[in-house]
């Protein structure tokens, strides 16, 4: 007897410009997040400085994952199953805030943003399912 | 017997915690998130208790990477401020009680809530920056700290009514745990936010004042709002809220609210916090 459901897991892929974290987005990000753990010891982070590209290559990540890590392209990383709570200890090992980092995948400047939260932040209005507009 | 006295809910933003380790309390842009901790500091005083059950959600600190459980407590003797990429936060190391949380795990998988055993993990800032707000700078943490950790990042995470049912579950245990203590349950995380995406910063203060309004004395009407419902009206991390409800729930039918704070914005978040005394 299959159980009845109050909604389809397809329904998270219904919410505008957003990419809910599922357990098969998380096996995609796995080596890229593993780069990302590494970054919480300093000794990691100085190597990283030292030499990205090299550093990377420990990690079984995709190529276009690596590239998307030395471009610091968030937007790009999140598509490649990244999530914010990893790719910001690369924002931290770069000095940059989570405000900062989460506004650049927001495709608003930082400023911009910024003035967005301090103005009561982004209302839901028309954005809360791409089916039903609202 | 060991008693629930009260219960605490507050927003666990990174931010915070930086502010106040770097003293930038006083800042324009920080003084009046602080101002709603004002009254909590003084509370604590009076009401320190023995004991804090403390819910929370890991951010890739110790857990979602290798190992992802979905209700964890935490059951090393101590635990350390975890390295989130810019440095362990300058707090005090976090004791647990080894007694109580075994007895809670025990109970708890009694009553069919499998929970995950962790004895060696890192605490980040969704353990640490409640603590800060409401002890702030000290030197030691004036009570013990049970860890109990969500999965609130990874899908499926829990629904609200499990969650409901987590702090249910608590409260009983922690009722029939024989030594005389006083405990309070906090549950952290949310107001509504969003971290990634074009819709980056989502903040829903109607929704959020409503689940404020509700907490307290209507709370079962929040039970029901599903995964999705978060998802859309409160923005992807805006599910934190589920673990408010495992405060919740673990106080029992009666609170007296002591306090309700909300304020927009700490950094991408909707600031959330709310001091609930026990009366069952």
């Amino acid at each position: 007897m299959p159980r009845t459901r109050l909604y389809s897991l397809d329904d998270l892929e219904d919410i505008p410009g957003t990419k809910v974290f599922t357990a098969r987005r998380s096996r995609q990000g796995y080596y890229l997040h593993k780069f990302c753990m590494s970054l919480m010891k300093e000794e990691n982070r100085d190597e990283f400085r030292a030499d990205e590209r090299a550093y990377l290559d420990k990690f079984k990540m995709t190529e276009e994952q690596k590239q998307a890590v030395l471009d610091r392209d968030l937007t790009k990383l999140i598509d490649l199953g990244g999530n914010m709570y990893f790719l910001v200890k690369l924002a931290s090992t770069d000095g940059m805030s989570a405000q900062k980092a989460v506004s650049a995948t927001s495709g608003m400047s930082a400023d911009e943003y910024a003035k967005m939260m301090l103005e009561g932040g982004r209302n839901p209005a028309g954005i809360r399912s791409i089916r039903d507009k609202n | 017997m060991a008693r629930i006295t009260a219960g605490i809910a507050t927003s666990h933003v990174p931010a915070i915690g930086a502010a106040i380790d770097l003293n930038k309390t006083k800042e324009l842009y920080w003084a009046p998130v602080f101002q709603g901790y004002e009254f909590v500091k003084e509370w604590i005083k009076k009401n320190t208790p023995d004991v804090i059950v403390l819910v929370y959600n890991d951010h890739a600190s110790a857990l979602m990477m290798d190992i992802i459980p979905t209700f964890a407590i935490g059951f090393a003797d101590e635990f350390e401020s975890a390295d989130e990429g810019w440095g362990r936060r300058p707090v005090p190391v976090v004791k647990n009680h080894i007694d109580l949380a075994a007895h809670i795990a025990e109970q708890l998988v009694i009553d069919e809530f499998d929970i995950t055993l962790i004895n060696e993990m890192d605490v980040d800032h969704g353990l640490t920056v409640p603590l800060s707000l409401v002890f702030g700078q000290v030197e030691e943490w004036p009570c013990k700290v049970i860890p109990v950790v969500v999965n609130v990042s990874q899908f499926p995470t829990p629904s609200g009514e499990r969650c409901w049912k987590l702090g249910e579950a608590i409260r009983n245990a922690i009722k029939t745990f024989p030594e005389d203590l006083d405990v309070q349950v906090w549950g952290t995380g949310g107001m509504s936010h969003q971290l990634h995406g074009s819709r980056a910063g989502l903040i829903n203060e109607e929704f959020d004042r409503k689940f404020i309004d509700l907490l307290a004395h209507e709370p079962e009407e929040l039970k029901y709002i599903t995964r999705l419902e978060y998802l859309r009206e409160a923005g992807t991390e805006g599910i934190e809220l589920i673990m408010w409800l495992i405060m919740r729930a673990a106080l029992g039918y009666g609170v007296e609210e002591k306090k309700r704070f909300y304020r927009v914005p700490a950094s991408n978040t909707a600031v959330g916090h709310v001091v609930y005394e026990a009366k069952s």
